[in-house]
């Protein structure tokens, strides 16, 4: 069947709030929804907003299927500005999706 | 001679006047060939338009002024804001809806770095400065800059909370209630809702405020 792949099972989010996580280093090519200057911030889970088609594929016209687990992932202002003026306990919310995300125990592979 | 055009006045050029753009070009072509297929007719064309047109911020403040007045309406916004906007009939349809609450402790803003994302059916179109590129930085590396540059101070003991709109999610900051509202109705709350309240770079506007920009 030319879309088995439309038909994957998702499996189950990976991460729950309160999880501390890493945003992967990674320049792929093509389109994605991670924010260059949030790549290689430690943060913790928000919350999981559910999964959604995958943007980088719906780019290219493609399903987004099978779909991808979402999180809000919380860090710290001062963790990602070296020069940040505000108070330290100022915070940034991004959205990131699961294969973005490694848990911020894992070894540093650099 | 009429002594009327004596004096230079600065002029604006009318949009005509400038050559058109690859994408201006590209839009009036596929719009001239749905129609010419009769794919799309012009008047669903106007009924889409009127559609947007009519979603603004009145929308979200209606959303506000009830979460301000009706705890358990606020309850509901908290467990599922998506839900919540459908109960005014707001229909937001596709948009998965988050509404960040400011506290006296705590203040929200919305930015969408990427692009432009934005819960234009609770807001409307969104302002031009919200998609520029000066916006789009400072809100996420230098946010309280930023909100003085709207008139917004805000304390050292407060935190402020950047919200990058980076996926799917559409945000709504719900500003905290102004004092001196106590016992004011649903519709006298939501004039103090204002779009950029909502969007997080001023608070909602004061009884005062509210004087001052007259009825």
């Amino acid at each position: 069947m030319a879309n088995q792949a439309e038909d994957l099972e998702m499996s189950p989010p990976r991460f729950a709030p309160g999880d501390k996580v890493r945003v992967r280093i990674a320049y792929p090519i093509g389109h994605c929804r991670t924010p260059f200057y949030f790549r290689g911030t430690e943060g913790e889970i928000e919350r999981h907003c559910g999964a959604f088609a995958n943007p980088e594929e719906l780019a290219y016209g493609r399903s987004g299927k099978p779909h991808i687990h979402l999180y809000r992932v919380r860090a710290k202002q001062i963790d990602l500005w070296d020069d940040y003026q505000g108070s330290a306990a100022d915070t940034i919310e991004v959205e990131i999706f699961e294969h973005w995300l490694e848990p911020a125990t894992a070894v540093q592979n650099r | 001679m009429s002594d009327h055009h004596h004096h230079p006045h600065p002029n604006q050029p009318d949009e005509e006047d400038a050559p058109r753009t690859r994408f201006q070009v590209m839009e009036v072509a596929l719009r001239e060939l749905l129609i010419e297929k009769g794919i799309i007719s012009l008047s669903e064309m106007r009924a889409v338009q009127e559609n947007m047109d009519r979603r603004g911020p009145h929308n979200g403040a209606r959303m506000v002024a009830r979460a301000w007045s009706d705890p358990a309406y606020l309850d509901r916004v908290r467990e599922n804001a998506t839900e919540a906007a459908k109960e005014l009939g707001l229909e937001p349809t596709w948009l998965k809806l988050i509404v960040l609450e400011n506290t006296p402790r705590l203040h929200n803003l919305v930015v969408c770095t990427l692009c432009s994302c934005y819960p234009w059916p609770l807001l409307g179109l969104p302002p031009d400065w919200y998609k520029s590129r000066s916006y789009r930085s400072q809100a996420v590396d230098r946010p309280r800059e930023l909100l003085k540059t709207f008139g917004t101070h805000i304390a050292d003991d407060v935190e402020v909370r950047v919200h990058d709109s980076s996926a799917d999610m559409r945000y709504l900051v719900m500003p905290v209630r102004p004092k001196g509202t106590d016992g004011w109705s649903e519709e006298q709350l939501a004039k103090l809702v204002t779009r950029d309240s909502m969007i997080g770079v001023t608070d909602a506007l004061s009884p005062a405020d509210l004087d001052r920009s007259g009825p």
